[in-house]
């Protein structure tokens, strides 16, 4: 048996990121008041993405865009044995007020989610938060988080791994699914 | 290349300890503190779980101060305890104290003590993690580092960079770990002082030793000039404050005479008018100030990493 299967091929990567944009902007309507953050670091490959084709769909010069690191308010962040390391967090403006779409590739656990809603605080108090994912791996929660976007749902045993490529770091845009977490790297 | 993502070390006794990749993982998280506190809200909850002591046995503003601040910054809880006001007075020995603080469930210790190696002495007797603020002569670790990490600001790599240390380099413990670091980094470092105040055998370190105030400033493309710790003159280094200030103190006219400008740092606290003259140190070059506003966000990295490791 094959460990690893892609489960969202290029063609219908483009389609499904297509298609959030346009669920965005049904929600957004012309993203005034509203601002994407995006999750580093993985979490921000997705909104690069969203944003920019975002920004050429409504045609407006500027849609307030941040990427924000969480590494120092995870809650495992003792539970390693070695520091987690931290990514650039470039957030030059404050969410009070504001409608944000909180991004992210993979939505598992719901643990990574929460950090960044407690990083979120820091910056204001928003209006409404909206989570957006490309993977809801929907049977693996740990904490009530709940995506309101979703690219593909994913329907896995813990034991699974979900990996999703990027052309620009992979060379493809694809998302695989690996029978077991120890084949990822194989 | 795999980078580096905890320290080889359990403690920050000093830099003599540490590998380059330790260094430049600290720098790597410093840059990423230096982000938090720049927000408007400056904390970070990392270190809500963890309680660190900050044991200062000898007096200090600057890097207490800066150790605090780093502390709350990652939602630690902080305890301050100076000798001058405790049992240490009654005749409490080190390792009393300390076991007594720790047995009140503190994670972490932050020492600052007169006597060299004070701090490996307790690392080899107890379970906390240890940073050294400042053992005696020895070593001062974390103002290497936010000097290191302030030249890197400035010139990106300091690979082949010329920096030069002026002043009492015999009893500086910001001299030797500043050493260390800069080896480490690849700089190149020359001492300059009066032959009295350098120690016998500091070429051994790999430094190059002149005492030519003008012709150092030259050479270099840092000055880092340091306090002449007048706590420390009981036996007379060189005859008079005038004198040193006349032979060794750095003024602008010097500076104005070098066919580049150069970086100024000093560690504080300033004797103005001794070594260096109010209108260096308070020059377009002199970046003083941001070594203490960058001691707060390296001293975070060095919490981070060594707690995250624990």
């Amino acid at each position: 048996m094959d460990h690893e299967r892609i489960i969202l091929s290029r063609e219908r990567f483009a389609l499904t990121i297509e298609r959030m944009c346009h669920q965005l902007i049904e929600q957004f309507d012309r993203f005034d008041d509203t601002c994407i953050i995006g999750i580093q670091p993985r979490g921000t490959f997705f909104s690069d993405r969203l944003h920019a084709r975002l920004l050429q769909l409504l045609d407006v010069p500027r849609i307030p865009y941040g990427k924000l690191d969480i590494t120092f308010y995870r809650d495992d962040f003792r539970l390693h044995n070695k520091p987690l390391v931290p990514s650039a967090n470039q957030m030059d403006f404050l969410v009070e007020n504001k409608n944000v779409v909180l991004v992210d590739d993979v939505l598992y656990s719901g643990r990574t989610v929460q950090a960044a809603l407690a990083a979120l605080n820091d910056y204001g108090r928003p209006r409404v938060v909206e989570l957006a994912v490309l993977v809801d791996r929907r049977f693996n929660r740990h904490l009530p988080i709940q995506a309101d976007f979703t690219g593909i749902t994913v329907d896995a045993l813990d034991h699974a791994y979900v990996k999703v490529e990027w052309a620009h770091t992979d060379g493809e845009d694809r998302i695989l699914l690996f029978a077991d977490k120890k084949d990822r790297d194989k | 290349m795999p980078q580096a993502t905890s320290l080889s070390v359990p403690h920050l006794l000093g830099i003599k300890d540490l590998t380059r990749e330790d260094i430049e993982l600290i720098f790597d998280t410093a840059a990423t503190f230096k982000e938090v506190i720049n927000r408007p809200i400056k904390k970070v909850p990392s270190l809500r779980d963890l309680t660190v002591a900050n044991l200062f046995f000898e007096d200090s503003t600057r890097t207490r101060i800066s150790f605090e601040l780093a502390e709350k910054r990652l939602s630690a809880d902080v305890v301050n305890f100076s000798a001058s006001s405790s049992s240490v007075k009654k005749g409490e020995t080190l390792l009393d104290t300390v076991n007594n603080i720790l047995s009140m469930k503190v994670d972490m210790i932050v020492m600052r003590h007169p006597a060299p190696g004070a701090p490996h002495f307790l690392s080899n007797r107890i379970k906390a993690n240890i940073i050294n603020a400042g053992d005696g002569t020895h070593e001062h670790p974390t103002q290497a580092l936010l000097d290191a990490y302030s030249m890197r600001e400035h010139f990106g790599d300091l690979e082949g960079k010329k920096v030069a240390i002026f002043g009492d380099i015999l009893h500086s413990r910001v001299a030797l770990s500043n050493i260390f670091c800069l080896k480490k980094l690849g700089a190149a470092v020359k001492v300059c002082g009066p032959p009295t105040l350098l120690p016998k055998y500091i070429a051994s370190l790999g430094v190059e030793v002149e005492h030519d105030v003008e012709k150092t400033l030259q050479w270099c493309d840092v000055a880092n000039i340091l306090r002449i710790q007048l706590e420390r003159q009981d036996i007379r280094y060189f005859p008079s404050l005038r004198e040193y200030a006349l032979y060794f103190g750095i003024n602008k006219a010097m500076l104005d005479r070098l066919p580049k400008p150069i970086l100024i740092m000093h560690p504080g606290p300033i004797n103005r008018g001794v070594e260096i003259t109010s209108d260096v140190a308070d020059s377009e070059h002199s970046i003083i100030l941001q070594q203490v506003e960058n001691g707060v966000a390296v001293r975070m990295a060095v919490l981070y990493l060594l707690a995250g490791a624990r």
